[in-house]
């Protein structure tokens, strides 16, 4: 049964990527501005500007284009990058696993920070929680545009705690294996680079996780203090159980499934904020190249990222959805 | 004389949210040890309001006023909150009225019932399973390896309540209150339960407060009994006599309204107006003599 | 005419009644939070309005002799130059309080932009279901599969750079959140007894929908417009940190704040003032809105 219901939804996930790819690539070619021109310089030749709008494929008919574009992807090609000159697949490979390494902590601090929170709040029950909802309201208003604008400003530049930019130290070549540098210097055992990792990602992952911690406070919370309500918490409480146990043992079991439910689709705005706060923090993902794909108009490689994006979004909300499933002791056992 | 295992003296309590009106009123009763005590009255009585303030866990706006609760020779209700966690929770044991909401949903049955075990009696988790398994057992469930390993919503109501009545007994309490725990079965089931815990009770030497408005539960399986009304005893005493010769006009009236099979052609009769205002009358003036002394 | 006499009859029985808003009113203003972020956003109207009337210097004006001056109190700092200037030695009180105007007009129209386009979609998918439902529905996870930022970009970039872009891109962006929010209310209104009671008199569905459902979904859009203009604040200063939002000449916060971004070693107010002033908007916006809701929330019982 769960199978069932996990086929429809990757169906409709593919139908939605493919809604993608075409409102991308319709957006992009209605757009004015000639990316050949922009990119070939002053000074150029009407012939030049046509030969390379013919190599890049741009002189075809739209429906050409698109038909071109989707057979290339199912052969895993999605064309050469206008501004970079490079292969689209190559670069997206290479700045992928930064930003997925990037939002994984980012994911990883936000649970453990809002679910610590919410978890303390219910335990406080009354006596500080007045101050936490407070602090969580102006949590819930800042986006994570101005946290890292604010970290730049606190943690980089009056306390210089941690390094503004990149992703690991410019004086160092570690050679990685993979482009997986947090995961593969932590299996590898070479702690010194995890570290430096690390610090590069603090402030980033930081304000990618605030806005989500601060959801996940509120939402939990509330799924907190409703199981606590409940019953069999009071039978518990009545085997002698302390209050902490109650709370992280006995009621968090049912508050997890209904808060993942409605906190699941801020795990994609995660990943959207990336373009921006990578670009803040110079961080080489696959965010902080699309802010110049799209002013360089890099139909190529947009088109990948949009697609590489898409890709992510679904999957997550496609995760999210098996999760809090299989959270739900009823749905699990059909 | 054998000591009491239980003895509640005094206890009075108000209710804080209707200004400070009360609930229980100067009310004392005393459990023996093996003794099964029915806590009996019609809903608002304040049965459950006892069995509340002796497992510690009355709501907010109950707020005991006088009054002991005395446990092995130490007083429940001036202990600290982790000595008295400590106490209770191995010692007194809850059968709950609903099994529906009473069992965590996202927990196997197998962990609700090691719980105790694990947490006051220190045993590994596997010596914890074998003896859940054998409770299980105990309280009649076929395929306990099955239930151990299943969620509350595949059990059937009647499945349930005999996990809750497996759970209570694990840690072999001095004490177990069973919170009306046939009311939300169905008939055929009643039975069936109530026979399980007087097995149970029996088996374990374990003390028993029922608190129920059926007299029938009462007759079945209570040794002694508590009446009470608008939270003040009316009577109590052992069951046979309250159902023989009862002294006090409510538990005449009650007696009389209660239909009987070896009385063919009764009339059913429901408590006379008179008793009840009689009843109330004693009620204000217990408060009135309270008020003026306090 | 009777048919309206009766339909308003019935509206008026089986429907939400209006005392109930004046109740709504009253908890509003009790919120002390309300109270200040309504009144600080006020207060932002009345420095967009006469911004050239105190804005201490003119927010163009360059000084390269009086560059980078600290704030007041501050060594170093000049006093007709409150926040001190930028490296240019512009003053940087005066491009903060210009920089209202965009802020808010954009704020504003984005908002309503963006609730129009969105209301209308989800009161039609609500309402009439079936494969107008569809195609909405589907067109909002489409939608939601795009990061926001990088879309606004692109809308952006495709259309150039302006205040119009920028009010076109957000409403573009953001028409989903309305959309799903009103869709929902639409579908469970149109099950209410008010609602039977019109179309058994032979209304219309567009006249029901217009007249009897959307003034009933307004105060749920009320509070997500208000959160809305707080979001069309930070789009509007992603797109200018950017520079694809208004020209450069033009002063925004997020122009401001990647300007302060090259200096803000030299001249780190440059930065932290109009980050100041976007934080304090932001914060006004979501707590008005949130406070909208809060007092509204009883009525619609959702």
């Amino acid at each position: 049964m769960l199978a069932s219901s996990l086929l429809k939804r990757a169906v409709m996930a593919a139908v939605t990527l493919f809604g993608v790819a075409v409102v991308v690539f319709l957006l992009l070619r209605v757009a004015p501005g000639d990316p050949i021109a922009m990119m070939i310089g002053p000074g150029a030749s009407a012939a030049d500007i046509a030969n390379l709008r013919a190599r890049y494929g741009l002189d075809q008919p739209f429906l050409t284009q698109f038909v071109i574009w989707l057979g290339g992807i199912l052969h895993g090609d999605l064309g050469i990058s206008i501004s970079l000159h490079r292969n689209v697949v190559e670069l997206l490979g290479e700045r992928l696993p930064a930003t997925l390494e990037l939002a994984f902590v980012a994911c990883v601090v936000a649970v453990i920070l809002g679910g610590g929170i919410a978890i303390l709040a219910t335990w406080l029950r009354g006596r500080g929680e007045g101050a936490i909802d407070a602090a969580n309201g102006i949590m819930l208003a800042v986006p994570d545009f101005v946290w890292a604008l604010a970290f730049v400003l606190v943690l980089g530049v009056f306390w210089q705690a941690f390094p503004l930019s990149g992703r690991i130290d410019p004086g160092i070549n570690p050679h990685f294996a993979t482009g997986f540098y947090l995961f593969e210097s932590i299996l590898t055992g070479r702690f010194g680079l995890t570290r430096d990792i690390l610090a590069h990602m603090v402030m980033p992952a930081l304000a990618l996780a605030l806005p989500l911690a601060a959801i996940i406070i509120r939402i939990l919370k509330e799924a907190l203090s409703e199981a606590m309500l409940q019953d069999y918490v009071l039978l518990a409480r009545v085997k002698g159980m302390s209050e902490l146990r109650l709370i992280a043992g006995e009621a968090l079991r049912n508050a997890v499934g209904p808060t993942l439910a409605l906190t699941g689709v801020q795990f994609t705005f995660l990943i959207g904020g990336t373009v921006i706060v990578e670009r803040i923090f110079a961080y080489p993902g696959i965010g902080s190249m699309a802010i110049d794909a799209v002013i360089n108009r890099d139909l190529p490689l947009i088109q990948g990222l949009v697609l590489v994006f898409g890709a992510l979004f679904i999957l997550i909300n496609l995760g999210i959805d098996l999760a809090v499933a299989a959270l739900n002791p009823r749905l699990r056992h059909g | 004389m054998s000591e009491a295992l239980l003895s509640v003296a005094h206890l009075s309590a108000v209710s804080t949210r209707d200004g400070n009106a009360p609930v229980l009123r100067d009310v004392s009763l005393r459990v023996a040890r093996g003794e099964v005590h029915g806590l009996v009255g019609e809903s608002g009585a304040g049965k459950s309001t006892i069995a509340k303030a002796i497992l510690g866990i009355l709501p907010g706006g109950i707020r005991i006023t006088q009054g002991t609760i005395m446990l092995g020779g130490r007083d429940l209700l001036t202990l600290e909150a982790h000595e008295r966690r400590r106490l209770l929770g191995a010692e007194v044991a809850l059968i709950p009225q609903d099994p529906l909401t009473a069992l965590n949903p996202a927990r196997r049955i197998g962990a609700q019932l090691t719980d105790g075990l694990r947490l006051w009696r220190g045993v590994s988790a596997r010596a914890a399973e074998t003896r859940a398994l054998a409770l299980l057992n105990d309280v009649q469930m076929r395929e306990p390896a099955r239930v151990m390993r299943a969620y509350p919503h595949e059990l059937s109501g009647g499945m349930r309540q005999r996990v809750l009545i497996a759970a209570a007994f694990a840690l072999d309490p001095k004490l177990v209150i069973a919170d009306e725990p046939t009311t939300a079965l169905d008939t055929t089931v009643q039975k069936q339960i109530l026979r399980l815990i007087r097995a149970m009770q029996e088996r374990h030497g374990t003390s028993v407060i029922f608190v129920t408005h059926n007299l029938g539960v009462v007759a079945q399986i209570c040794d002694r009994a508590t009446l009470l009304y608008m939270g003040k005893v009316m009577e109590q005493g052992a069951t046979r006599e309250l159902i023989e010769a009862p002294h006090h006009p409510y538990t005449q009236a009650l007696m009389a309204a209660c239909p009987r099979y070896d009385r063919p052609g009764q009339e059913l009769e429901p408590i006379p107006d008179a008793v009840l205002a009689a009843c109330r009358a004693e009620v204000i003036a217990f408060d009135r003599a309270g008020a003026s002394h306090g | 005419m009777a048919e309206v006499a009766l339909n308003h009859d019935a509206a008026v029985a089986a429907g939400p009644p209006k005392h109930r808003r004046r109740g709504a009113a009253r908890a509003l203003l009790a919120q002390p939070k309300v109270v200040f972020a309504g009144g600080f956003i006020l207060f932002l109207i009345l420095l967009a309005l006469i911004a050239p009337l105190i804005a201490p210097h003119d927010p163009l004006d360059q000084d390269l002799l009086s560059g980078t001056l600290p704030p007041a109190g501050f060594t170093g700092a000049q006093a007709s130059y409150w926040l001190g200037t930028d490296d240019l030695g512009r003053d940087v009180l005066s491009r903060l309080i210009y920089g209202t105007r965009v802020a808010l007009t954009v704020a504003f129209v984005a908002a309503a932009a963006a609730a129009l386009l969105g209301t209308v979609l989800g009161l039609f998918a609500g309402f009439y279901g079936g494969a107008v439902d569809a195609i909405v529905s589907r067109l909002v996870e489409i939608w939601m599969a795009f990061p926001p930022v990088l879309l606004s970009i692109l809308i952006v970039a495709i259309m150039g750079s302006g205040v119009t872009s920028v009010i076109v891109a957000i409403a573009i962006i953001d028409w989903t959140r309305f959309a799903r929010v009103v869709r929902a209310e639409t579908m469970a209104q149109a099950k209410a007894d008010y609602v039977v009671a019109a179309r058994v008199l032979g209304f219309g569905r567009l006249a029901i929908l217009f007249r009897e459902i959307l003034p009933n979904v307004a105060p749920v859009l009320l509070a997500l417009v208000t959160l809305e203009m707080g979001i069309a604040v930070i789009v509007e200063a992603i797109l200018s940190f950017v520079g694809l939002s208004v020209s450069s000449d033009t002063p925004t916060w997020g122009g401001m704040i990647a300007q302060g971004r090259q200096i803000i070693y030299q001249a780190w107010w440059v930065f932290a003032a109009p980050l100041a002033a976007l934080f304090a908007t932001v914060l006004a916006f979501n707590q008005l809105g949130d406070g909208l809701r809060r007092a509204l929330d009883p009525v619609m019982q959702r």
